[in-house]
């Protein structure tokens, strides 16, 4: 333990503990701005310097290790000038354009200069012109907004592992880029939004489709229905008022249906019956009647996927053909509610709630039109719609619970699980014993899968047959997975794959922020519901059952096929 | 006047390995091979060798914090980015006498225990380049680098990498990431680079100029160094005088010689009347008084810094204004990007600089930029912003009325 003071108060930490964490002992935060909790300490805003005696200059504290005897002050009249100024320099060349940014309020910038009390900025600075990032389907860059903190660059580095940004150039010109600036959209960015969490300004955000999905509700020629995934209900309290780990299932249908929705359905009916789909192949693949690889990887989350079409496409045929909840609900709007209700389906406009920024992505995938129209016309995430809510003046909190239609709306417990980190694996192994057994698997709960570890791994013993599985959330953490597999050496029978640091409740459409602590959260929020459900195996769901007789036939069938089973493609890397 | 780093320049062909050893040049090595590596370190620590690159470290201190690292391998780095305005000493040591460093960097190596050694250097210096590369491999040809050099134990291989041509690649944690193939850019001290530098490994890094002394002091011994010139800070020094003087060019003089004496004596005298100086290049605080001595402790009690011994020599129909704002550009310029200090706070004094230099300067200005030199020094990470705002605090405290003189009215 190393001893020192800060402010005068004696503390002792591990050694290696930064100046910052140090001070947390003694109730002290010290402002930061390029410091975000969970990635590597950078130390280039210069925001969180304190003064320690007998040093010339002020010292990081975010970077800075305690030292023996240190005597540490936080906040002198030196420190807190400095800050002021350091905040006052980013202000003078900032757009000013708050009002309208979409981190109005959200901003960690504008609130530091408000804690730190800048009180005036007396630079005149040149304000940059550097030319927006439009090229992604997902996401917008806009670089004049940029602090250069590197918080993105580290996010998209160092947890994913996909490093598609950077900085380039020096002095004024520095700026994050992508490589030879070609833009997002052309390059091996998964559209995971991570980025989009852990920038401190309005400089990344996803591309919104309000407007549009505004346009479709007014219009009376449109038959406009929703659906929700599962992490919604999980998240989008938080954004209207509500603590972390409030579920809102009954009032997230509410309020679709007073903002005009015509019929208001729930992406965990299309979760039940991915199990259906994605379970029934991985038995087949054990049984070794599907001639396909093991293990089988999950395909539920479009970042995963064209990671994988980038970086490990010798593993695609490991990948298992059912398309993503949004993707099997996209088609079945078109088709087979259009149907049962007789509504043209060039007049229904699919519309989907997502945690995913890559969802957007996905929805315009060239593939995605196995219904004969684009399956999903539109990808709204947690946070536009809680703007849209916002906008139609819902009072969301006094809002009563209602349920979504049934018919494309039911589900069960093993789907709202979807949306946390070894939620799908779970689901998929209460529906794969039945296929194998015959009987039901009687404890539900498989914990060894759930919770924030990076990977995490079970074996669960189905009639003698010992299934070994294995979950990762984050691409970073997947890797290894991945590696495993592509060396020959993987283990394991079904592998779980998520995008998002912890699944999706940590998507890149969900409420502002790279706190793992608050995805636990959510994550645990979806298994309490889970708990409640009386019916939480997804063969169970009489919804599931009727799509089957009424239309589909059975899992994996031809109609199955066409509608549910996707193709991947092998990407370049650039 | 005693040259000790040029003392043989005027041989002809002295970048022949041959015409070296004939003018006494490896005898150093030889000698230094046959004393243990604490004792080479004693010998440069007795000298009271500092850097000559800017920071004005004791050398034989850096060697020896290096050596006592436990970690595995160990390099030595020598430092030839050069990239100051106004700077151009280490380049007449390279042309003219490459082996000279080339000695100097195996006994360095050998002192430190590390078995490689890298000179990183500016990218235009095409010639010196070459001259080094051609002096490296006579130096092999002739066993004094690679395995078991002169009988001895010891094996070192010494490689010459050619810098991107950023002014920061000189500062010299940036310069262990561009070596590295990262971007330029200053690292967080601690640690420091004699526990963690090039590819996170000891390290001890040192100036062209700094180095080349080290052949010397062992032939001589270190006692010997110690006397020559500012006992503060002993030996020669290399100053690179420019500006309004005569004779510009690059003198080798003992240190503590004064400035009056390095602008009237070798430099020919000032062109018109004297007004200031900028002792140690852009980075520098401005001095009025040509009776300062021109040796590292005189300097900085002068309120400046010798630095790597750019002397820049102002007359008096310059304005100071003017002189700040060219140094604040060159710096906008430079800096790598990475922290707000620097970035910001460069570009912005830039515009207000720019505005007085127009005449349009505004009064209340005169007090941000003091503020703002100070926060600078306080946060930057790294000593190009540390010391961005000398010269344009200067100024400001030295000639205030120019300032004033520029103020809209
Ligand atoms: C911005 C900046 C640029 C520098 N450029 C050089 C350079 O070109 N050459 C050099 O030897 N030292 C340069 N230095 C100093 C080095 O960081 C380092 O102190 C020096 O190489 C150590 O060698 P020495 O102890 O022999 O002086 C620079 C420092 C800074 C802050
Ligand atoms: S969306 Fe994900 S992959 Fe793309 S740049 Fe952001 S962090 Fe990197
Ligand atoms: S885009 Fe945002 S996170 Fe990335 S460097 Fe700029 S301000 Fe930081
Ligand atoms: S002071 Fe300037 S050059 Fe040094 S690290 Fe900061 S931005 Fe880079």
């Amino acid at each position: 333990m190393v001893a020192l003071t800060i402010n005068g108060e004696h503390v002792k930490v591990p050694g290696g503990t930064s100046i910052m964490d140090a001070a947390k002992e003694v109730h002290i935060n010290i402002p930061h701005l390029c410091y975000l909790e969970g990635l590597e300490p950078y130390g280039a805003c210069r925001v969180c310097v304190v003064e320690v005696e007998g040093e010339r200059r002020l010292i990081p504290s975010c970077i800075r290790e305690v030292s023996e005897g240190m005597k540490v002050h936080t906040h002198s009249a030196r420190v807190r000038h400095a800050r002021r100024m350091l905040i006052e320099l980013l202000l003078a060349n900032h757009p000013e354009d708050c009002f309208t940014c979409e981190r109005n309020q959200k901003c960690e910038l504008l609130k530091l200069a408000y804690e730190i009390c800048v009180g005036d900025v007396r630079f005149e600075g040149e304000k940059p012109s550097f030319e927006l990032d439009e090229t992604s389907p997902s996401i917008i860059r806009d670089p004049n907004k940029c602090v250069l903190c590197g918080r993105c660059i580290r996010v998209c580095h160092d947890v994913q592992t996909v490093r598609v940004i950077g900085f380039a150039n020096r002095g004024p010109e520095t700026k994050v880029v992508t490589l030879l600036e070609n833009g997002l959209g052309n390059v091996e960015c998964t559209n995971c939004g991570q980025c989009i969490h852990v920038c401190p300004v309005g400089a990344i955000k996803e591309r919104s489709c309000v407007d549009e999905v505004w346009t479709a509700l007014e219009d009376p020629k449109k038959h406009v229905v929703v659906q929700e995934a599962p992490a919604i209900r999980a998240a989008l309290g938080e954004e209207l008022g509500l603590p972390v780990g409030t579920l809102v299932a009954g009032k997230m249908h509410a309020a679709l249906k007073r903002l005009g929705f015509d019929v208001v359905f729930d992406t965990n009916f299309a979760a039940d019956l991915t199990i259906m789909e994605e379970g029934n192949e991985l038995v087949g693949r054990i049984t070794g009647k599907i001639k396909k690889p093991l293990p089988q990887f999950t395909s539920c989350s479009p970042g995963w996927i064209k990671f994988m079409e980038h970086f490990y496409p010798e593993l695609m045929e490991n990948v298992s053909t059912c398309k993503s909840p949004q993707q099997m609900f996209g088609p079945l709007s078109k088709t087979y509610y259009a149907e049962k209700t007789g509504i043209d389906p060039e007049k229904v406009v699919s519309v989907s709630v997502m945690p995913c920024t890559a969802k957007k992505f996905e929805a315009q995938r060239a593939e995605m039109t196995d219904s004969g129209y684009q399956d999903v016309d539109y990808v709204l995430t947690t946070r536009e719609l809680a703007r849209m809510i916002k906008e139609a003046g819902i009072d969301f909190l006094t809002l009563p619970d209602e349920p979504a239609e049934p018919l494309m709306g039911m589900y069960t417990g093993a789907a709202t699980i979807f949306g946390a980190t070894g939620g799908v694996m779970e689901a998929a192994l209460r529906t794969a014993y039945k296929l194998v057994t015959g009987r039901e698997l009687e404890s539900l709960d498989i914990k060894p899968v759930r919770g924030m570890d990076g990977v995490k791994t079970a074996t669960v013993d189905v009639d003698g047959l010992e299934v070994k599985v294995a979950v990762a959330h984050g691409l970073g953490n997947a890797r290894k997975l991945l590696n495993e597999t592509k060396a020959g050496k993987s283990p394991y029978h079904f592998i779980e794959i998520m995008a998002c640091p912890g699944g999706c409740v940590g998507g890149g459409g969900q409420p502002y922020g790279f706190d793992m602590a608050a995805r636990a959260i959510r994550g645990e929020v979806l298994y309490k519901e889970d708990k409640e459900l009386t019916l939480r195996r997804s063969h169970e769901n009489p919804s599931i059952k009727k799509v089957y007789d009424d239309f589909l036939g059975k899992p994996l069938g031809k109609k199955s096929h066409k509608l549910l089973h996707t193709k991947y493609t092998k990407r370049e890397m650039t | 006047m005693e040259r000790i780093l040029l003392k043989d320049v005027d041989i002809p062909n002295l970048c022949e390995i041959d015409v070296y050893i004939d003018s006494g040049g490896y005898k150093a090595l030889e000698k230094a091979l046959k004393m243990t590596p604490k004792e080479v370190i004693e010998e440069v620590k007795r000298s009271r060798l500092v850097g000559r690159g800017g920071a004005a470290f004791p050398t034989g201190l850096k060697w020896e914090f290096t050596r006592k690292e436990k970690d595995e391998p160990k390099f030595l780095v020598c430092n030839a980015d050069e990239g100051e305005p106004g700077t151009f000493k280490d380049r007449v040591l390279m042309k003219n006498n490459p082996h000279l460093l080339v000695e100097a960097m195996v006994i360095g190596g050998y002192a430190i225990g590390a078995n490689k050694g890298v000179i990183y250097i500016r990218g235009e210096y095409f010639e010196e380049i070459g001259r080094l590369n051609k002096a490296i491999k006579e130096a092999r040809e002739k066993g004094y680098i690679g395995e078991g050099i002169l009988g001895s134990g010891f094996s070192y291989e010494l490689q010459v990498y050619r810098g991107a041509g950023a002014y920061v690649c000189g500062e010299e944690s940036a310069l262990f990431e561009s070596l590295e193939g990262g971007r330029g850019c200053a690292r967080e001290r601690p640690p420091f680079p004699a526990q963690y530098g090039f590819m996170g490994k000891p390290t001890a890094i040192n100036n062209v100029e700094t180095l080349c002394n080290v052949p010397a002091i062992i032939n001589n011994g270190g006692e010997w160094y110690s006397r020559i010139g500012s006992p503060a800070s002993p030996g020669t020094k290399f100053f690179c005088l420019s500006g309004h003087v005569n004779k510009p060019g690059v003198y080798e003089l003992p240190t503590g010689i004064t400035l009056r004496e390095l602008i009237e004596e070798y430099g020919g005298g000032v062109k018109g009347e004297f007004k200031a100086s900028l002792p140690g290049g852009v980075s520098s605080s401005l001095v009025t008084d040509t009776d300062v001595k021109l040796d590292y402790k005189s300097v900085a009690d002068a309120g400046s810094m010798l630095g790597s011994g750019a002397v820049i020599v102002i007359n008096s129909s310059t304005s100071i204004v003017d002189v700040a704002k060219s140094c604040i550009e060159f710096f906008v310029r430079e800096s790598c990007g990475q922290c707000v200090p620097c970035r910001e706070g460069t570009r912005r004094a830039n515009e207000i600089l720019g505005r007085f230099a127009g005449g349009k300067g505004k009064v209340e200005d005169i007090d941000l930029l003091l503020e703002l030199g100070e926060v600078m020094y306080d946060t930057a990470r790294c000593g190009l912003g540390q010391a961005a705002m000398n010269a344009t605090i200067s100024a400001i405290k030295m000639f205030k009325d120019e300032f004033m003189g520029r103020v809209e009215s």
